[in-house]
């Protein structure tokens, strides 16, 4: 078990690197110009874009460059060259935002994913089951913007029920920090509610065909019983995979749209207004940010498996 | 007795599944009403989707109106009060017809999907057969490279790469594209989702290549590139159909985010993306310029998504393709002993 989790981690670690490389290329070999005249800035002296030139390590060979840029992010040194703030702290300082909007959004998603997953599968073909599967097509088929967009204008301004968006810090008023948060929850929550419950729903009809349910029902044990204990513990399984992993990607900066629309100055919402001004850096450290949690979640979820399922840490899968 | 192919079994099971007809209709539709821009913009608009009719009046029902009002606010649907002229009212300050741009924007949007799809399915057949087909290192090389891309948060991805090409364009060699392309977009969504399906597919091929039939091919000498195209591909086509069904909607769902974040199309062209980031700045006055396209594309991706999940069923009942809208999918791939 052990060796598995230290393969798993190191794996990781290669990941992370291979990563760090592209996001490099993306930024420092795929733009069409100058990256020194870009971070200096449009009315730059040719003394400044010079400036930059040396301190960013331009005139260097590619390894050497990325080299620099690696040690300007992991020392915490990364400037914004719009704002000329630090990196890392704007990154720091949107961090509890994002994880009060993750982990509200994904305790929703997860509940009802679940109970709509199960109820849909028990009443396959009936109408709760129909009116179900069309609510989470239509949640799955929504822009999530899009959605977000709608319940402020119908809740917030039509209908004065919910504040129109910002952050409240959980330790100042945990009462606000609620209420500002239950329409970024919904709107986070509806799309993974539309999946989860439909992947549970086809998981839990293909389970009810198994032996073992078969033999649960000849031991005469009650058809709840037998649903609740056998079929849906069962067809759980890959829906925790699920999770662990759109809960990296949502962290890491799947939410930025809902961050950006309810204002709630998360990480997502730092990453959408460096967009806005072309601010290269923050975006960098903001795609490495997001790709560390949906590598870390990858492995978490991998090392979990192994340890519920000894085939996998000693069997064909790590060739 | 008539026997029947895999194909026609298919038809047939998909003609009784009344649901995915209905939303094949529906989107049949939509692409008609995006293809019929042009005939609605001269025949009844008289006017293109990036006229701009600021300081315009138009006679609504016999009464003279602005088209957009002096604080700013445009004129809303007047319907066919106009003759046909701002049926849909007019999209903000500039006054553009918001029913010509809505018809124009869909081409977009819809061209997107499509090509992007395209991109991907070609991309992800190409290297799921190359690396269930030849397994070992350019297994291993393919595989890990999927891994890396598969990695990153598919907004992040599509946001670093539309923004880093957003600055210069791209350049390879002869090809060149322009920073304000609609290719961009395209190849973006292309790229970004190739794992999503290359994965599948390489387990799909890997499994199939251990079938009796590639045996037979190989013992009659056939090459890889035979056994490739002539005895695997033909086997994936039930699958990739119904990824490139999927496909398509995902892509649209991201080419609105993306153009909505200002990294996606880039004025002036439009989609229904760039459509909702412009009138959702004027939510509060105007909100149906936010709600129009969006329904637009609640529809299309919902035909869509209906409509694959039917022909899904009709093609292999038992199959459990699975496309996700956002990063995340993850399928414990079976690896032969």
């Amino acid at each position: 078990m052990a060796r598995f989790a230290v393969r798993r981690l190191a794996g990781m670690v290669l990941v992370l690197f291979a990563i760090s490389v592209i996001v490099f290329l993306i930024f420092n070999v795929i733009p069409n110009s100058d990256p020194a005249q870009r971070i200096a800035g449009k009315n730059a002296t040719p003394q400044l874009v010079a400036n930059v030139t040396e301190e960013w390590g331009f005139d260097e060979p590619l390894p050497g460059q990325y080299l620099t840029t690696m040690k300007l992010i992991f020392t915490g040194q990364l400037v914004s060259y719009s704002s000329q703030l630090n990196v890392d702290e704007q990154i720091w300082e949107g961090v509890p935002a994002t994880l009060s909007l993750c982990i509200g959004a994904a305790v929703l998603w997860m509940s009802f994913g679940i109970l709509f997953g199960y109820l849909s599968a028990v009443k396959a073909g009936r109408l709760t089951d129909r009116a179900l599967t069309v609510l989470a097509l239509v949640g799955i088929s929504m822009p999530v913007f899009w959605l977000a967009a709608i319940l402020l204008y119908y809740l917030t301004f039509k209908v004065q029920l919910f504040p129109s968006g910002g952050y409240v810090p959980l330790t100042e008023n945990p009462l606000d920090w609620a209420y500002h948060l239950v329409l970024p929850w919904i709107t986070l929550a509806v799309l993974f509610v539309g999946f989860y419950s439909r992947v549970l729903r086809s998981n839990m009809l293909d389970a009810m065909n198994e032996d073992y349910v078969r033999t649960a029902r000849a031991k005469g044990l009650g058809e709840r019983r037998v649903r609740v204990r056998h079929v849906l513990r069962n067809s759980l399984i890959p829906i925790v995979t699920l999770f662990g992993l759109d809960f990296g990607a949502v962290v890491g900066g799947g939410a930025i749209l809902v961050e950006s629309i309810f204002n709630l100055g998360g990480v997502g919402q730092y990453a959408a207004e460096s967009i806005a001004n072309l601010d290269l850096p923050p975006i960098m450290a903001v795609t490495l940010f997001g790709a560390f949690f949906v590598v870390l979640f990858n492995t978490l979820v991998d090392i979990a498996y192994a340890y519920l399922d000894p085939r996998i840490r000693l069997g064909t899968s790590a060739q | 007795m008539k026997s029947r192919s895999p194909w026609r079994i298919a038809y047939r099971r998909l003609r009784s599944n009344r649901v995915a007809l209905a939303a094949l209709g529906l989107f049949v539709a939509i692409v008609v009403f995006v293809l019929a821009a042009p005939l609605w913009a001269n025949e009844v608009a008289h006017t293109g989707p990036n006229a701009t009719h600021t300081v315009e009046k138009i006679t609504v029902d016999g009464e003279r109106r602005d088209v957009v009002s002096p604080d700013g606010t445009p004129i809303g649907p007047v319907w066919l009060g106009a003759d046909g002229r701002f049926f849909l009212g007019a999209d903000g300050r500039l006054g553009r017809d918001e029913m010509v741009r809505l018809m124009y924007g869909g081409r977009t949007s819809l061209f997107i999907g499509l090509a992007a799809a395209l991109i991907t399915t070609l991309l992800a057949v190409g290297l799921g057969l190359l690396a269930g087909y030849f397994r070992g290192w350019t297994d291993a090389v393919i595989s890990r490279l999927l891994d890396v891309i598969w990695a990153f948060p598919v907004i992040l991805l599509g946001i670093a790469l539309g923004t880093a090409l957003a600055v210069g364009g791209l350049q390879i060699g002869p090809l060149s594209i322009s920073s304000g392309s609609i290719w961009i977009p395209i190849l973006i969504i292309g790229f970004v989702y190739t794992p999503y399906m290359a994965r599948p597919i390489r387990g799909e091929v890997l499994a199939l290549r251990e079938k009796e039939f590639v045996e037979a091919a190989v013992a009659q000498g056939a090459g890889p590139l035979r056994v490739m195209f002539g005895e695997l591909l033909p086997n994936l086509w039930s699958t990739i159909i119904v990824f490139f069904t999927l496909n398509i909607a995902n892509n649209m769902l991201l080419e609105a985010a993306l153009s909505f974040l200002g990294a996606g199309v880039q004025p002036p062209n439009s989609s229904w993306g760039t459509m909702i980031s412009g009138g959702y700045e004027l939510i509060y006055s105007a909100p149906l310029l936010t709600i129009i396209p969006g329904v637009m594309i609640l529809l299309t991706v919902l035909s869509l998504n209906v409509f694959g999940d039917g022909l899904r069923d009709a093609l292999d009942p038992k199959s459990k393709v699975e496309l996700e809208a956002h990063a995340g999918t993850f399928e414990p791939e079976e690896e032969p002993v």
